[in-house]
């Protein structure tokens, strides 16, 4: 596992050739990456800055990736998230989960983001063209962290 | 104990950390949070709707009613917005 939190950028394919090495049995790569938009909501976003609470970030993020491992047969997982100002554009969160097949993969990488969104200690301060203000955590991203609770093992065939 | 604060609660309190002794009766995160509020006008904005700030001891997740006793660090924080 790795979980990095930076104020630098990532290079999301120098993540995934890292993770993977020089192994010959992994079947299925996800990775998830997670951008600065333009606008949200209709209104236009100029930048945004990402506080994070240090040390509880990386602690809750790895505690979400032993579960992840937990649930399903992971071969190797990545997640890195930045802090500091972004503006359109700019990477913001990247999520590699490995496995010999996809279904487990995609689930996972899922399950991480639902639970990244909710549950990590980041908060977003949106630029608008005149004023600054904190975004609204939205109800659609607890429901999508929540149906994971429920699920349990979802998916997947474990040979 | 030390408090941390978080986004706009940090903007309102004024203050990114802080250490504090809390009375005796405090024994909830629910009521450090009262207490706090109790303080002067900034806590008391910062803690004016307490329903929807959430909180951490010892850097992981805690309910209103976690009691607070033998914590070193408790954090004050807005809903999450990352990833």
């Amino acid at each position: 596992m790795t979980v990095r939190i930076q104020r630098e950028p990532f290079d999301p394919a120098a993540e995934v050739k890292a993770l993977i090495g020089r192994r010959t049995d992994i079947g299925a790569v996800v990775t998830f990456t997670g951008i600065c938009r333009g606008a949200d909501d209709g209104k236009p976003v100029a930048a945004m800055t990402l506080e994070h609470y240090p040390g509880m970030a990386e602690a809750e993020i790895e505690r979400h990736v032993v579960e992840a491992q937990a649930r399903w047969p992971l071969m190797g997982v990545t997640v890195i998230h930045r802090h500091g100002r972004m503006v359109p554009g700019d990477d913001i969160v990247l999520v590699v989960t490995m496995s010999s097949h996809r279904g487990d993969a995609f689930a996972a990488a899922e399950f991480l983001m639902d639970y990244l969104k909710t549950r990590a200690p980041f908060w977003k301060k949106e630029e608008g063209p005149e004023e600054a203000g904190w975004v609204t955590a939205k109800a659609d991203d607890d429901a999508a962290a929540a149906r994971w609770a429920a699920a349990g093992t979802a998916t997947g065939s474990q040979d | 104990m030390k408090i941390l604060y978080f986004a706009w609660v940090r903007e309102r309190v004024g203050k990114a950390e802080e250490t504090v002794e809390p009375p005796a009766g405090v024994a909830t995160v629910a009521d450090l949070m009262e207490w706090l509020a109790g303080r002067d006008e900034a806590y008391a904005y910062a803690f004016e709707n307490r329903r929807v700030i959430r909180a951490a001891l010892d850097q992981t997740h805690a309910r209103p009613e976690a009691a607070i006793a033998g914590a070193r660090e408790i954090a004050f924080f807005p809903p999450m917005t990352g990833g």
